[in-house]
């Protein structure tokens, strides 16, 4: 859906993201095996209650039965009859760097997965389609390695402090300053961990008394931020704008809810890849609302910096737009650097706020050394300061597979979600039976892919993501496309009603298509 | 080979079944709970429909045929 003529011109480029909306059958099967399941599942807890059959999960103890129960929630009915049965998709240990191959080690189950055993044998070189590792920067070769090893010699590897008592190294500095002149922004601070950036600092930014408009799906460091802040939270439709203005307008006109005072703080939380459904935000018109409606901008790049954007920079660059518009600018270096922490750039009183009254930065210990070390080189490779053309090559190989695979698939006819350009792709399952059937046949097949269900996603929307890597070259996903295919035809997942006219030639660069139906 | 063909399929067609009923991710025994009460309920089915509905189409067929092609002596 081209969006350049109808939003007065916002947009620089064309804005395709859709979400086939589920077939009828297919949901009415979906209910249907939920069901069958359900009805298992009362009989399995019938049987253990009265002792037919051996307890293998949490119970509370002898003495404390009278008490008010603890596992009879939904959520703990489903674990305990659901999602073990499936259980052998999750927690595969993997026991190589987790590059665009990995190795796993094997085990099985004698007990239906309540218990796992190791055979001792190592599968060796699966298709990583799971792991995030947008420019390839996870290797334990290569110029990021050497520069990492040399400094855990020269530093070690604690820092057995905090940011503020004596775990300051001078390597924070530069990595910071380093940040800043990546990011385009006036100053950044860098944290050991990327979700305790987000649920440590939004609480120093906003409390009782203002506002934070939230987006439905929202990662939960966000919402676990939001809520310990203790300010007022509302909802708006997923990536809606018409529901973000329509609460903008509420906000403004009448105020908090019982005094009618005037909202000391708007602050809207949204994120540049949202990492369930592949969606990219719509920049350009949440920061028009922004400056119109007078709020502040919160921007989570954690799945988009590095992965978007002509130069890598992330989904500001991506849009053409200026990074002084966005007030607050997070993101993490687990993603797309290969390594571990968050960061916040801003203006430089902001940040200067946050180095005092941040919890993270007060409490927390600071980044080891060989990680800080690892980012600032994998840093100046995308940007190009490292005198080479690597960074570059990297981001545009992940934009090529990231255009390539998703259209190859969805002209196999798999329905995909979310944007043309994010290197994230959910295939959608449905059937609870077919997220365990999809995890163990692509297994089999050596491909090693991520299956989510609920409680991550609506209940009958249950999907596998697909990851891509700069370092997949086209060989890997043209083997891994030929497994999907046959793995989507033995288990019949080719739901889409949309037919793609497929290119006679596969060229490896951006086209255009037509979308038709037959 | 023909035989081999036709075997797959109908594995393949009992592999569908078995994914679309999320029967797949039971244990054996709760497996031949299900099949048992399944293939009972649609047994019952086929059953029903085999004495009743030629039946029932017979006497409705003759109730529109008497309204459509209607002769004087229907009132006699």
């Amino acid at each position: 859906i081209n969006h350049i003529v109808h939003n007065g011109g916002l947009y620089k480029r064309p804005f395709n993201e859709a979400f086939e909306e589920t077939p009828m059958l297919v949901a009415v099967l979906t209910y249907v095996g939920y069901g069958v399941l359900t009805l298992f599942g009362y009989l399995r807890d019938f049987m253990r209650q009265w002792k037919i059959e051996k307890c293998q999960h949490a119970t509370e103890r002898e003495e404390q039965k009278d008490f008010v129960p603890l596992y009879q929630d939904f959520e703990n009915f489903y674990n305990r009859n659901l999602y073990m049965r499936i259980r052998d998709s999750w927690n595969r240990p993997i026991c190589s760097v987790p590059g665009a191959k990995v190795d796993m080690m094997e085990r099985v189950s004698h007990d239906y997965n309540w218990t796992f055993t190791y055979t001792g044998r190592v599968i060796k070189d699966i298709i990583n389609m799971g792991s995030y590792n947008y420019l390839g920067f996870a290797q334990n070769t290569g110029t990021c390695q050497e520069a990492a090893a040399k400094v855990l010699s020269q530093y070690g590897a604690g820092v057995c402090s905090t940011r503020q008592e004596i775990g300051n190294l001078d390597k924070h500095e530069e990595l910071e300053e380093l940040i800043a002149r990546f990011l385009g922004v006036e100053s950044a601070m860098a944290y050991g961990m990327g979700f305790a950036t987000n649920s440590m600092n939004i609480p120093a930014l906003v409390g009782k008394g203002c506002l934070i408009l939230s987006d439905e799906l929202n990662h939960a460091s966000l919402v676990l931020g939001a809520r310990l802040s203790g300010a007022t939270i509302r909802i708006f439709k997923h990536n809606n704008m018409q529901s973000l203005e329509k609460l903008l307008k509420d906000a403004i006109v009448h105020g908090q809810p019982r005094t009618r005072r005037p909202w000391k703080k708007i602050l809207i939380l949204v994120e540049g890849i949202y990492s369930m459904e592949g969606s990219i935000v719509r920049l350009p018109e949440v920061i028009a609302l922004k400056k119109k409606y007078k709020s502040y901008l919160y921007l989570d790049e954690a799945h988009s910096i590095g992965a978007l954007g002509p130069s890598g920079r992330g989904v500001v660059e991506y849009f053409g737009l200026n990074p002084e518009d966005v007030d607050i600018m997070m993101g993490t270096f687990t993603k797309s650097f290969g390594a571990a922490g968050g960061y916040i750039g801003g203006k430089k009183e902001l940040i200067d706020y946050l180095r005092t009254y941040s919890h993270s930065a007060v409490y927390a210990t600071s980044m080891s050394p060989p990680v800080v070390e690892q980012i600032i080189t994998s840093m100046k490779c995308i940007m190009g300061e490292d005198g080479t053309t690597v960074g570059k090559a990297r981001v545009q190989q992940l934009a090529e597979n990231t255009r390539y695979f998703r259209r190859r698939l969805k002209e196999m006819g798999f329905i995909i979600y979310g944007n043309e350009d994010s290197p994230v792709v959910p295939l959608m399952l449905y059937m609870p039976a077919k997220i365990g059937a999809f995890g163990r046949e692509m297994l089999k097949r050596n491909i090693g892919v991520v299956v989510v269900g609920f409680p991550a996603t609506p209940i009958i929307e249950s999907r596998a993501r697909f990851c891509l890597s700069a370092a997949h070259t086209k060989e890997m996903l043209d083997t891994a496309l030929k497994k999907i295919n046959e793995v989507g035809d033995l288990l019949q997942l080719k739901y889409s009603r949309h037919r793609l006219v497929p290119l006679l030639d596969r060229p490896f660069d951006e086209t255009t298509y037509e979308e038709t139906e037959d | 080979m023909d035989i081999k063909r036709v075997k797959d399929y109908l594995y393949w067609l009992y592999y569908q079944y078995l994914l679309i009923t999320c029967s797949y991710v039971l244990e054996p025994w709760e497996q031949s709970m299900f099949h048992t009460i399944t293939v009972t309920i649609f047994a019952m089915v086929v059953y029903t429909a085999y004495v009743f509905v030629p039946i029932h189409v017979r006497l409705a067929f003759q109730f529109f045929s008497q309204i459509f092609g209607g002769q004087p002596e229907s009132t006699v």
